[in-house]
């Protein structure tokens, strides 16, 4: 590999330059950082699902050994007292032109009137060190007024049912209702109809690292420092300013190497607030640190929708209309708003052409973790859902699955393809470019064609083994809004500085930053340097969320350098003493067109640009060469993907091996193909595990079953099957360089491809599986129901 | 996830572990590996006052064969048996097993006296023993004595072991080329606790089956011989009817546990497959 002069960067394969530190043991994660006279917080976590706190006794917890501090909910909520509700930001579009209701409520730092969840926390005990915190917090006495605990969504609709939040009076915490064309009449008009309930498990992202949070303040400045294992530093920094009563420049958040967030870090909680807080009223540094018990009991879960969709079709297979109506468990809280469920029903109708569509959508509060994005954010459920009733089409027509979707999909020439809903920006849909059908038959393809898999199918059924071939296909919109942004700057001696309030847990951005840096300013990428996740290095910041960062930052980082450059060439100009238009970017120098001996290099033009007596800036150019921009994306760019999964199913245990896994995907431009294969690989493994093995399951009580990673099952490097991986690249015509996202999308399809090959694979026995997760215990079950 | 806090000590010998164990054995906990200990101490859902280190009692590193039997020292790791100890049957059997428990690392350090002495039902280990009669030899201030596989464990981390005993080895029969041996395992996972498994071993002559051992663990309460199941086999030619028919017994015959990731009807039925499958695998040999 070339790496000497820029011949261009996007689209190589160049190494990670994080792996450098993370592999020698130089990351640096929140529990490694240690801070001079730091101590250690341990919070107090409910035992119950529903009660109200009647009292909480601190003084057997404040006389242990060791402890600093205790404080309980109550006593926080006079000190700061709570906000009782602030609504996630949404588009003013999509506010008035969708039908809808929203509450909500605002998580207290620490519970103080009710508990809602089990987890969820009530007191702190700050001590000095871990284990002496933990040895107190056990001595922390609440007293419980028990609620009856609500655990099915459906129940909580009822008039009779408890309430989670009173003062609304319903459980409902989110309504609204979109679509187009006219259902009803396509309905009554059709051939065929069929109908199903779907369901989408609870699970969630269970990163290696859990959360973390450390906290410094400084009482000669009246500043305080946070450190958190978190997707959104400037999110963090603004909450904890107006908390604390502090001016943002008095407040600074930084994320240190984090070790996965897939969205469970993605918003703000309590104890990024009450860790700034205990260090101002303690005055030493504090820290905590999550551990597994809690994360599964208290960092948000995801999933978890009931859907009952409806289909109508002609007798070729063709898509007449599609109705939805889907109630997503929020759990306790509702952190952001119609997010998931907004996510869902945009996302419902895939790559699939329908004149005639209505969703219905409700959140409903139960007592339970709450509900937030993970890795795909409502669209498994949409995607289960319409692939799922794909499959049901073909069965019940008798055609090949595969010949449904493409009776179908929509044809590359039909790009841009308006789809007629808005999505959550407010923005109309328009899947912006792509080629599904040729996606669909590369899957095909790659998994050794459809006609040869159906012959060792039949081979395999007259031996007793059960091979079955399942399709998952889904598109997803990338790089939302509202905006980020990059500060570009040359720095002294000619480097290129980016600054951004991107917050990576692992994506390589800094590589990724630096090989696009690197091309539009014309240098090496190792005269780039990337500073991320810290509210220092730039004003305003949205984070690393929702498959956004490299659509959104590469487009600002484009824009800030294309200003930048003006001033670097107009400054060039006047230090060559040619014209602007003359000159352009080569090897780390400004040189005259045709004449490279004419040159400066960016070192150069820096100390022109500098204020001072012997500038040499033209008239008119202001002094330093800094630029910052903050692109704010027209709307979303629509990537998508085949999944083809090909499973072995073991009906005597109930055991499906996955024997082959293609994924055809594109996501326009690729930057480094070695990590896009790695996201794609490491989301598709994680749908693998919501699709057979992890579960957050409640009993009655509202108690949390799979409460250790002995029972909530994360797929390991045994699980892991062998992949093929195909690119389609299908530039976005959003963005300045082609990008979509990608993050998330290997994550979205695994379930609805398993579901369908499981289904596929054990046809004879005519059995269904419309819920995950497919649990041996169920496939096992099932046939058996049709064997006997 | 921090421990309650306990004393820590680390004898040399046999005879100061026992000596500590008679003074403060009843509320503390002699750790090994630790692999299941420290977890479950981490949850605080044990709060020994006391832990005693076997790790530095080097007498009791030690396998080796006397007379007909495996002696495995209590500071034997589970990878000792990544390669086959001993040739026949039993080293085949104990590599087959070996590779189902835990994963890697675990099995670097967890320790095949220290899975018997925790008893844990799923144990591959505690299911080998019960299946083979092993000689579970322990060691206190009053001396040493030997318990029979069969008899010691009494249920869920529950065995005949008392507070003030070590294990110091667990002895198992070699099985000389007249038996077959198999196992069988199911688990959620690779690694993951089992949800049902079969240990069988068949003494063949002649054609027919002259004896047999065969086990389940995972299932009950504890592991154990399903003696109904060996009976049926017994005499008979190890044909695809006579296994089938073995397994329906061993089916019927427990009385499952439930959790989350298994019913008891579930984990009844898969008997059936991993006593089949244990018995092919056996015969297949």
């Amino acid at each position: 590999m070339d790496l000497q002069s820029n011949t261009g960067y996007i689209g190589r394969s160049i190494p990670r330059r994080e792996d450098k530190r993370l592999l020698l043991g130089q990351g640096q994660y929140i529990a490694d950082l240690t801070l001079p006279g730091m101590l250690h917080a341990v919070f107090v976590r409910s035992t119950v699902a529903h009660a109200r706190i009647k009292s909480v006794d601190l003084s057997r917890a404040a006389a242990a050994p060791g402890v600093r501090f205790v404080m309980s909910g109550i006593e926080l909520a006079k000190e700061l007292p709570p906000e009782l509700e602030r609504v996630h930001p949404l588009s003013r579009v999509w506010r008035e032109t969708i039908p809808h209701k929203i509450f909500q409520p605002r998580e207290p730092l620490l519970a103080w009137d009710k508990v809602r969840h089990v987890g969820e926390a009530v007191a702190v005990v700050v001590a000095d060190n871990h284990y002496l915190a933990e040895d107190a917090a056990e001595l922390v006495e609440v007293d419980y007024e028990l609620l009856p605990p609500v655990v099915d969504p459906e129940a909580a609709m009822r008039p009779d049912s408890a309430l989670l939040h009173e003062r609304y009076g319903t459980n409902v915490l989110v309504e609204f209702s979109m679509g187009k064309g006219d259902v009803d009449k396509a309905f009554a008009g059709a051939p065929r109809t069929l109908k199903r309930r779907i369901y989408h498990h609870r699970y969630g992202a269970v990163p290696m690292e859990c959360r973390g949070v450390a906290a410094a303040y400084d009482a000669r400045a009246d500043a305080v420092t946070i450190w958190s294992s978190t997707q959104v530093v400037h999110r963090v920094r603004g909450e904890a300013a107006i908390i604390l009563g502090l001016p943002e420049a008095r407040v600074r958040c930084l994320a240190l190497d984090v070790g996965g967030g897939f969205g469970v870090k993605c918003h703000i909680y309590g104890e990024d607030l009450v860790l700034p807080y205990l260090a101002r009223r303690i005055g030493r540094p504090v820290r905590w640190i999550e551990d597994r018990r809690e994360h599964l009991q208290a960092a948000c879960h995801s999933r978890d929708q009931i859907h009952d969709a409806e289909i109508a079709f002609d007798n070729t297979g063709k898509i007449l209309a599609l109705r939805d109506a889907l109630i997503m468990d929020c759990g306790a809280w509702n952190p952001i708003g119609i997010g998931i469920p907004g996510n869902t029903a945009c996302h419902i109708m895939g790559p699939y052409k329908i004149d005639n569509f209505s969703v219905h959508a409700r959140a409903v509060a139960t007592n339970k973790v709450p509900n937030a994005p993970y890795r795909g954010a409502g669209r498994q459920e949409a995607v289960l859902v319409m692939e799922r009733l794909m499959d049901l089409m073909a069965r019940e027509l008798g055609m090949e699955p595969a010949a449904v979707r493409r009776r179908n999909l929509i044809a590359a020439a039909e790009m841009p393809y308006s789809v007629g809903i808005p999505y959550r920006d407010g923005q109309p849909i328009v899947y912006d470019s792509g080629d599904y059908p040729l996606a669909l038959d590369k899957a095909l393809e790659a998994v050794g064609g459809l006609d040869a898999f159906r012959l060792r199918q039949r081979e395999a059924r007259s031996k007793g083994r059960h091979l079955g071939l399942g399709l998952g296909f889904y598109v997803e919109g990338t790089g939302v809004g509202p905006f980020e942004g990059a500060t570009v700057r040359i720095e002294p001696g000619g480097k290129i500085s980016v600054g951004s309030g991107a917050c990576p847990q692992g994506q390589g951005m800094e590589t990724i930053y630096s090989q696009i840096t690197a091309d539009i300013w014309k240098v090496k990428p190792d005269d780039v340097v990337v500073s991320l996740a810290d509210t220092a290095v730039i004003s305003m910041g949205f984070g690393t969320i929702a498959s956004r960062s490299t659509v959104n930052v590469s487009s600002a980082i484009h824009v800030a350098s294309e200003r930048l450059r003006k001033k670097v060439f107009a400054i060039a100009a006047n230090m060559l003493e040619c014209a602007a238009a003359d000159l352009e970017l080569r090897d780390g120098r400004v040189s005259v067109v045709g004449s490279p001996g004419a040159s400066v290099s960016l070192a150069d033009v820096e100390r022109a640009s500098r204020p001072g007596w012997n500038h040499q800036r033209p008239e008119g150019v202001d002094a330093g060469l800094e630029e910052t921009y903050y692109w704010e994306p027209p709307t979303v760019t629509w990537s998508y993907a085949v999944h083809a999964v090909v499973v072995d199913v073991d009906v005597e245990l109930g055991h499906v091996k996955l024997e082959q896994y293609v994924v055809v995907h594109d996501c326009g431009v690729v930057v480094n193909p070695m990590l896009a294969d790695g996201q794609v690989m490491g989301g598709t493994v994680q749908g693998i595990g919501g699709a057979l093995f992890e579960e957050y399951s409640y009993d009655a009580e509202g108690q949390l079953h799979t409460g250790s990673l002995a029972d909530y099952l994360i797929p390991t490097a045994s699980d892991v099957p062998s992949f093929k991986l195909l690119h389609i690249e299908s530039p976005s015509r959003l963005t300045p360089l082609g990008v979509k996202g990608l993050g998330e999308g290997g994550a979205i399809a695994p379930p609805a491809a398993i579901a369908n090959a499981v289904c596929d694979a054990l046809a004879p026995f005519g059995v269904e599986f419309n819920a995950t997760p497919i649990k041996p215990e169920n496939i096992f079950r099932a046939v058996r129901r049709v064997a006997s | 996830m921090k421990p309650a806090p306990f004393k820590f000590y680390a004898p040399a010998t046999i005879d100061a572990m026992v000596e500590l164990l008679a003074k403060c054995g009843d509320d503390g906990k002699i750790i090994a590996g630790g692999q299941s200990l420290i977890p479950t101490m981490n949850f605080r859902l044990a709060r020994p006052a006391s832990l005693f280190d076997v790790n530095g009692v080097s007498e009791l590193d030690f396998l080796r064969i006397v007379s007909g039997r495996l002696h495995i020292g209590a500071l034997t790791r589970h990878a000792a048996f990544h390669r086959s100890v001993v040739d026949g049957p039993l080293g085949h059997l104990l590599t087959e097993v070996a590779r189902h428990i835990g994963h890697y690392p675990i099995r670097q350090r967890g320790t095949f006296c220290g899975s018997v002495a925790h008893s844990d039902p799923a144990s591959e280990w505690c299911a080998v023993a019960a299946t083979l009669e092993a000689d579970i030899v322990a060691r206190s201030h009053a001396g040493e004595r030997v318990m029979k596989g069969g008899e010691y464990f009494l249920g869920i981390f529950s065995t005949q072991l008392r507070p003030e005993e070590l294990i110091t080895e667990v002895r198992l029969p070699l099985l000389d080329d007249s038996w077959r041996a198999g196992f069988y395992e199911f688990s959620r996972r690779a690694g993951d606790f089992a949800l049902a498994m079969t240990v069988a071993a068949l003494r063949i002559e002649s054609g027919r089956v002259a004896d047999a051992r065969l086990g389940i663990g995972g299932v009950e309460d504890r592991p154990r011989r399903i003696r109904e199941a060996e009976a049926a086999l017994i005499g008979a030619a190890p044909d695809s009817r006579a296994l089938a028919q073995a397994a329906d017994i061993a089916s019927r015959s427990v009385n499952p546990l439930e959790d989350p990731h298994a019913t008891a009807v579930y984990r009844r039925d898969l008997v059936r497959t991993t006593t089949l499958r244990a018995l092919e695998r056996a015969i297949a040999r």
